[in-house]
């Protein structure tokens, strides 16, 4: 039995300790469908890693097996020092609370108002007393241009107002990772400038390690520290802004330039 | 492939869900109790469930217990005085209405008001990424979400029982008086000649099996909810004939058991 072990598992490679979240080898399939295949990605502490590509790529399912709400069917996943695709769940909750989450639909609690849905990973995850909480709130609710909106119920705001909820639940536990599924999506000019600068903020004044993904590519540029462009379930191009600007791959030139030809099947 | 290999096949998978199934409960239902024994949730969660749990049901179990007793005490009644047995009617229909027909239908009852209003709110939690949501603060879905509603349905489904048992009684009464002007003496004393407390007592406790069964099945179900709104109508239903089911199956093992 012991000499017949099948094709050898991937050997794992932890990341040194700048790198917050390393992807190696990452293979995802739903059912048939291959989604992700040798996917591999380094993000590092401290840095904002902006993930651009196509609508269905795998870029909101990138995210997930980051945080280990998807399991990979190969490959290993590093994130703040421990190797997750090995964890339980219950260990990998741990790790989750260090991370925040803003989703590309929002994901707020649809039975809470604006206010209990930013203050529930405070009541869940601290011991903090209630008047510190609404401090923070409120704080969060600000940083976001919602400050007088935490009565409402998320169903009574508009797309964009409730993206910005979402967005304060994710970062009011000041997390050491932030993820953010298309931030500035459905948000007009103005307000995707002030997301865009929020974020910068943010990363510039806790030094959290932000992983972004976005379509916006002005935004990309502000606020990027290193680009990936993944294309057909794998990182093709990755590094920093001017390098992946001057890449000479027709597939990362057609997709900065939004053109219709090139080698982008559209 | 053969049609005996072809249905040899559906059995072998048939009996894969199965298991599958039943272990997703069992493993369901240890987390819940890790959860109760170590007071891992919040009990103003579990008293505003149980409020809103029982407000939902409590007429409805009313009205089908009033009815069952009415119609128990309708047939009884007048067979009985016609045998010259009136003074077991009240008996016969506490008897049935407390031992089996309380617990038994108040669970149904809750199975289809409460248990869909679980699975409904649950996996539309679920298709709107809300429990993903929960899952990436690294909280425990299973903890804030079905923790309360099952100590909630645990709770609630006794106290229905309650209620059900005394309306069927007075309804048998009511309609014993109707039919063939029973005396309350004759009736009450039938009553409390037949029935001992431990009868009472052990319906209850079917009906808190009943609590935890319904509520169980309906968090699987609604965290197994998938698509969107129509996935949502789909485990819902399930969640309902399951929960059903399962009431039928544990009120005659239970029954097996408690009243020897
Ligand atoms: N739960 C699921 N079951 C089956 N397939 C899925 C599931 N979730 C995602 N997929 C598939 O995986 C692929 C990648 O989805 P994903 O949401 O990661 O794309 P995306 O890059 O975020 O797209 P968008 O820019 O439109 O948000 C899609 O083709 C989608 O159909
Ligand atoms: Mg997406």
């Amino acid at each position: 039995m012991i000499d017949e072990k099948p094709s050898r598992e991937l050997e794992p490679s932890p990341p040194p300790p700048d790198v917050a979240i390393r992807l190696q080898s990452i293979e995802l399939r739903y059912g048939e469908k291959i989604v992700l295949s040798d996917c591999s990605l380094d993000c590092i502490r401290g840095h904002t890693t902006c993930i651009i590509g196509l609508s269905g790529a795998g870029k909101s399912t990138i995210l997930r097996v980051a945080n280990g709400l998807r399991r990979p069917t190969r490959g290993c996943v590093f994130t703040l020092g421990s190797e997750l695709s090995r964890l339980p769940e219950t260990e990998i909750l741990e790790i989750r609370k260090r991370i925040g989450f803003a989703f590309q639909y929002n994901a707020l609690f649809d039975s809470m108002t604006v206010a209990d849905n930013v203050a529930f990973p405070l009541y869940e995850l601290t011991d903090l007393e209630d008047d510190e909480i609404n401090e923070r709130v409120k704080s969060a609710l600000e940083s976001v241009g919602l400050d007088g909106e935490g009565d409402r119920l998320p169903g009574e705001l508009s797309g964009g107002m409730q993206k910005r909820a979402g967005f304060a639940r994710a970062i009011v536990n000041e997390p050491e990772i932030i993820m953010f599924d298309e931030p500035t999506t459905g948000l007009d000019p103005i307000m995707t400038n002030i997301i865009t600068e929020t974020i910068k903020n943010i990363q510039h004044k806790l030094k959290v390690t932000c992983l972004v993904i976005s379509h916006d590519l002005p935004s990309v540029f502000a606020i990027a520290d290193e680009i990936a462009l993944l294309f057909e379930g794998t990182i093709i191009e990755y590094g920093s802004v001017s390098k992946v600007r001057q890449s000479p791959n027709p597939i990362v030139q057609q997709f900065l330039q939004g053109s219709d030809v090139g080698p982008i099947p559209v | 492939m053969s049609v005996a290999a072809s249905r040899r096949r559906g059995v072998f998978s048939g009996v894969n869900r199965f298991v599958e199934y039943a272990g997703g409960l069992a493993t369901m239902f240890g987390e819940v109790c890790r959860n109760v024994v170590t007071l891992n949730f919040r009990p103003s969660e579990v008293i505003r469930q149980a409020y809103f749990l029982g407000v939902e049901s409590w007429t409805i179990v009313v009205l089908t217990s009033l009815f069952t007793g009415l119609v128990i005490s309708l047939e009884a009644a007048s067979q009985a005085v016609s045998y010259g047995l009136s003074q077991f009617v009240g008996g016969s229909v506490a008897f049935g209405e407390v031992r089996e027909l309380g617990p038994m239908l108040t669970g149904i009852v809750f199975a289809g008001r409460a248990g869909a209003a679980i699975t409904a709110s649950l996996g539309s939690m679920v298709v709107t990424e809300q429990v993903e949501a929960l899952q990436s603060m690294g909280v425990s879905a299973v903890k804030v979400l079905v923790t309360p509603r099952l100590l909630a349905s645990f709770i609630t489904v006794p106290m229905l029982t309650v209620f059900a048992d005394i309306v069927g009684v007075y309804g048998g009464y009511y309609m014993a008086w109707l039919r063939v002007h029973m005396s309350p003496y004759t009736y009450w004393h039938s009553v409390q000649t037949t029935l001992i407390f431990s009868d009472f007592y052990k319906g209850l406790e079917k009906a808190a099996v009943f609590g935890v069964l319904v509520a169980l099945v309906a968090g699987y179900e609604g965290f197994r909810a998938e698509g969107g709104a129509e996935g949502v109508g789909r485990v819902t239903t399930h969640a309902v004939v399951t929960g059903i089911i399962l009431i039928f199956v544990f009120n005659f093992a239970l029954s097996f058991v408690l009243f020897p």
